[in-house]
């Protein structure tokens, strides 16, 4: 515990911040104001616990303190939801009280209870009735506990944009009355996705920025980790949630060697497998083969399996590339979408040869619904260089080059653009 | 908290749909009408008049300004709407939900203000 107070403060409070305004929120039942006595016990403890020396149960001191300061400000609110909100917040004294006991018994109470708080504001930041923005935002802030101009950034909009927005999402909660609670063992499975979807939104945009100059955002793809892990502490038999986490950590593992000394894109089956991490890697396994034990298995299970099977290769010409053709095909059965098919054909053209893939990406293309997806014209350019037709692969990569929107990624398919028009020169 | 439910539906128009058909719509709409307002739920509901029927009015420098025909000419237009009290918003979707008019066009949920009594 005293290392906490050594260490630079921001990464301590970050961490109490989500767990302490979870509790909050159902207390006051305001985000606004939960907020608003969380900042304010996070700043007392900043001038009081350089002092004071840290508390034994720093999360409870926090509590208490955002508690008094909540009924201070209801106090002088004189309408009646203020004074109901008072009667609430006094009656939590004793659950405050429970949290401070030092008995190891009470630990365990105690973690229960702020374990269900947070997974109370996962299912109110990402409830339906919010939209897919909001959503991701809301997380982002009061779970991850990002300021709003890191939420911002991570959106690549102005800060003012973002506040607006965290408003707004705010507003709706509060006036539409979406509830904060867990929804029950009938509702979850559909109320879980979206939860899920938030978190591997956060990951997919940290892996391929959708614009900007870097390929990968390190400090996005950590926070989605982070919370991918927060939601699997809180639903440990959730097996989409254990395939969720095992996807993030299994593509993650190869960050470092994703990029090159000049920041630029490095494809799967050129990486220096070395530089992969052991580490995420074990973890991601272990995780997955528990997730593929339920049956049927989900479709971020089967998106892990899927990313075990790269990494478990030693060398890139070593893939079992029927395995993966294999998971596509269950994938493609569980949760069926153009850009399985898309993955699924470049898979088929590693197993079988570029023009059986080609065959299928021609057929994607026809159905017009990937035509703005950069990656499937890049994908199509690859081909046909490997078949030997750089003529054709050039729209191809034209077309890519025109809707990617990430600088590196894009300097990658003006390499490949180039060398195809160097070839066709050559003749 | 009260919520609106207000149903969205394409209007009728065309071939009416065989009798049988009719007659089994009208069943649902019936038999969710009778659980709806048993429920403890339910406030008020009512059908309303196609949009044909409709007249706007707003007023302009004072003076009334009358238009024939509905706020704005969508493709799905509003049919009628059932007002609820239930505690939140995951309570209002559910009614909702079981509406047959969710199943025939769409159900918007709108919460009902509450000013504040200070």
């Amino acid at each position: 515990m005293s290392g906490w107070a050594a260490g630079p403060a921001e990464a301590v409070f970050r961490e109490e911040w989500g767990r302490l305004l979870a509790t909050l929120v159902r207390w006051v039942g305001d985000f606004d104001l939960a907020e608003e006595v969380a900042a304010d016990a996070i700043a007392a403890a900043v001038e009081r616990w350089p002092v004071d020396g840290v508390p034994d149960k720093p999360g409870a001191w926090l509590l208490t303190t955002a508690r008094r300061r909540a009924v201070d400000i209801l106090r002088r609110r004189q309408n009646y939801a203020a004074k109901l909100a008072v009667l609430k917040v006094e009656a939590e004294r004793d659950e405050v009280a429970r949290l401070s006991e030092p008995a190891s018994a009470g630990v365990d109470a105690g973690a229960d209870v702020i374990g269900d708080d947070s997974l109370r504001l996962f299912f109110t930041c990402c409830h339906p009735a919010l939209s897919a923005e909001a959503r991701v935002a809301l997380t982002l802030r009061y779970l991850a506990g990002l300021s709003t101009a890191q939420v911002a950034r991570a959106f690549l909009v102005p800060e003012g944009t973002m506040a607006q927005r965290l408003v707004r999402a705010k507003q709706k909660i509060g006036k539409a009355g979406i509830p904060y609670r867990v929804p029950s063992a009938t509702e979850l499975p559909g109320r879980l996705p979206a939860v899920l979807s938030v978190v591997y939104v956060v990951f997919t945009e940290a892996y391929a920025a959708s614009n900007g100059a870097a390929l990968i955002r390190p400090e996005l793809a950590d926070e989605a980790i982070r919370l991918a892990r927060i939601l699997h502490r809180l639903l440990p038999a959730e097996a989409e949630v254990t395939g969720l986490l095992a996807l993030l950590l299994l593509v993650d593992a190869r960050r470092e060697a994703r990029v090159d000394a000049g920041g630029d894109l490095v494809l799967l089956e050129d990486q220096d497998r070395s530089r992969w991490d052991q580490g995420r890697i074990v973890e991601g396994r272990t995780l997955v083969l528990e997730a593929l034990r339920h049956r049927p298995p989900g479709p971020y299970a089967l998106q892990a399996a899927i990313a075990a099977v790269h990494d478990e290769a030693p060398t890139a010409d070593a893939t079992d590339w029927t395995q993966i053709v294999g998971l596509y095909d269950v994938l493609r059965a569980t949760a069926p979408s153009p850009i399985v098919d898309l993955n699924r054909a470049v898979a088929i053209a590693m197993a079988h040869g570029p023009a059986a893939g080609l065959g299928l990406l021609d057929e994607l293309a026809a159905g017009g619904a990937l035509d703005r997806f950069h990656p499937l014209h890049a994908a199509r350019g690859r081909l046909l260089d490997r078949l030997g037709r750089p003529a054709d692969a050039i729209p191809a990569y034209r077309r890519a080059v025109e809707l990617c929107g990430n600088d590196a990624e894009r300097a990658f398919l003006l390499r490949c653009l180039g060398a195809a028009q160097r070839r066709v020169a050559e003749g | 908290m009260q919520y609106l439910l207000l149903i969205y539906s394409e209007p009728a128009g065309g071939e009416a749909p065989p009798q049988d058909q009719l007659d089994a719509e009208m069943a649902e709409w019936f038999a969710y009408d009778e659980a709806i307002r048993k429920s403890g739920v339910y406030v008020d509901g009512n059908a309303l008049e196609p949009t044909h029927t409709a007249t706007t009015l707003r007023l302009k420098d004072g003076e009334r300004v009358v238009t024939d025909g509905p706020f704005a000419e969508t493709r799905e237009v509003l049919g009628g709407y059932y007002l609820v009290d239930v505690p939140d918003l995951d309570t209002a979707l559910d009614w909702a939900a079981k509406c047959p008019g969710a199943r025939y066009g769409s159900m918007e949920v709108r919460p009902i203000t509450v000013f504040d009594q200070g």
